[in-house]
């Protein structure tokens, strides 16, 4: 493959917000193994047409993303295709976590604790374009393992992943990405030490 | 106990949409009249629909993968917006979404007030939109949505699977609010339902009022979880 047009390392508990035109590829590194990427996406021409988690699964009728899930907006159509992954599957149920969530899951005394959304408001803040909290639907979760039980239940356990472990986005339209590397300290989807992963971005083929 | 009284009892014809401001201490009874309807429906915090209901929130903090009795439906900022008290059929869906006129079109074919009055096929998108639209809220206030009478089976490798004749005639699910809370939702067939015609049903919406949950409340004391998303809620009202 040529050189990437981009490459970054991205700390835990940071994140990032960027552009992928149409045939670009983006890859995400869970660098160190076990580390939560909390990931959406809009249509780069129209961000009120927004990665949809629940469109995104009935249509591949499949409660988890792996190689070959298309990333569909409200429209239906796909943003992006997982195109290669080693890991082998990612949740989109889960969401991300919020001061608000921790207090509810873990009690008043994680309140004060970083959050993904917060990560997500300050990216989109500093994005600008009118992006806001308001756009903020169900994200992917790369590299976490949320399995759901055909009796109704829904756990978060040990991630699947390892070090080195990635998997390649491909656009399939210009597509607005914003990431926020979960800092979660309260539960395993960070293997209760987050960790940095790298972005690399190659130009379409 | 005071005697219930009747707020709204009425018959929303199939393939149509409805909102409502449900105030706290009132509860929403939806009964399936003829069986196998599908009700996507979205709940926003009144007076600021910013924070509204979160899939990922209600399913993580109960630990569940769809809805039932005894489940409390939380808004991304922490707090219970409602809770499911009564319900017939044991499983309604959260994960699947809704359709759109292009999904209504492949599936059953596209057909327009012009042709067919009051009788034509809406999609769920079209009919949420239209009563967001009564709201001043729009297309980025859509969200997971949930859809009363339907299961999604998830089988253990995940696939998933539209499960018929899950609703019988006269299922009913009963939503107690906790704060004011903006109700908006459709009578519109899911898209994974095989049925090969048109399949949208009626329901009846009963709103009457209710008790508050009290300190001992089901709901409320399911999950140490529940506790805290029931005291966030109730802080808003001090």
């Amino acid at each position: 493959m040529t050189d990437a047009r981009l490459t970054v390392d991205i700390p835990a508990g940071d994140g990032w917000i960027g552009e992928l035109s149409a045939g670009e590829r983006l890859r995400i590194v869970d660098l160190r193994g076990n580390q939560a990427v909390d990931t959406l996406f809009f249509d780069a021409h129209d961000y009120a047409n927004r990665y949809s988690a629940v469109d995104t699964l009935r249509e591949q009728g499949s409660a988890y993303l792996t190689t070959g899930s298309r990333l569909l907006a409200l429209d239906c159509v796909p943003l992006v295709t997982i195109v290669e992954d080693t890991c082998g599957r990612h949740d989109t149920v889960g969401g991300a976590c919020s001061q608000e969530s921790n207090v509810v899951r873990y009690g008043v005394h994680t309140r004060d604790m970083h959050a993904c959304r917060n990560t997500f408001m300050a990216q989109a803040a500093s994005w600008g374009r009118g992006l806001d909290k308001r756009d903020l639907g169900a994200n992917v979760n790369f590299f976490m393992n949320v399995p759901m039980s055909p009796e109704g239940g829904l756990e978060f356990v040990d991630g699947i992943s390892a070090p080195g472990k990635y998997l390649d986005l491909r656009a399939d339209r210009d597509t607005l990405v914003l990431i926020s590397n979960c800092p979660q300290l309260n539960n395993p989807c960070n293997g209760y030490d987050p960790t940095p992963i790298r972005l690399q971005v190659w130009a379409a083929a | 106990m005071s005697t219930t009284e009747v707020i709204l009892d009425t018959v929303l014809e199939p393939g149509t949409g409805w909102s409502r401001v449900c105030r706290r201490a009132t509860s929403l009874t939806i009964t399936d009249l003829e069986g196998g309807a599908n009700v996507p429906a979205l709940l926003y915090a009144a007076g600021d629909p910013l924070e509204r209901y979160c899939m990922p929130d209600t399913l993580k903090a109960q630990h569940i993968s769809r809805l039932t009795s005894g489940v409390a439906l939380y808004s991304d900022m922490g707090r219970v917006l409602a809770s499911i008290v009564a319900d017939d059929c044991g499983w309604h869906d959260t994960i699947t979404g809704h359709s759109t006129a292009e999904i209504v079109a492949a599936r059953w074919g596209r057909l327009g007030y012009q042709e067919a009055r009051n009788g034509w096929r809406r999609s769920a998108r079209e009919a949420l939109l239209t009563e967001l639209w009564k709201h001043g809220l729009g297309a980025r206030d859509l969200v997971a949505n949930i859809n009363f009478f339907t299961k999604v089976a998830i089988a253990s490798d995940g696939s998933l699977g539209f499960v018929s004749d899950h609703s019988q005639p006269g299922d009913a699910v009963t939503l107690r609010f906790e704060l004011d809370t903006l109700v908006v939702l459709t009578t519109t067939p899911h898209p994974l339902d095989p049925a090969p015609v048109w399949c949208a049903r009626p329901v009846r919406l009963l709103v009457t009022d209710s008790e508050p949950a009290g300190a001992d409340d089901s709901v409320r004391s399911a999950c140490p979880e529940n506790e805290r998303g029931f005291a966030a809620a109730e802080m808003t009202l001090r």
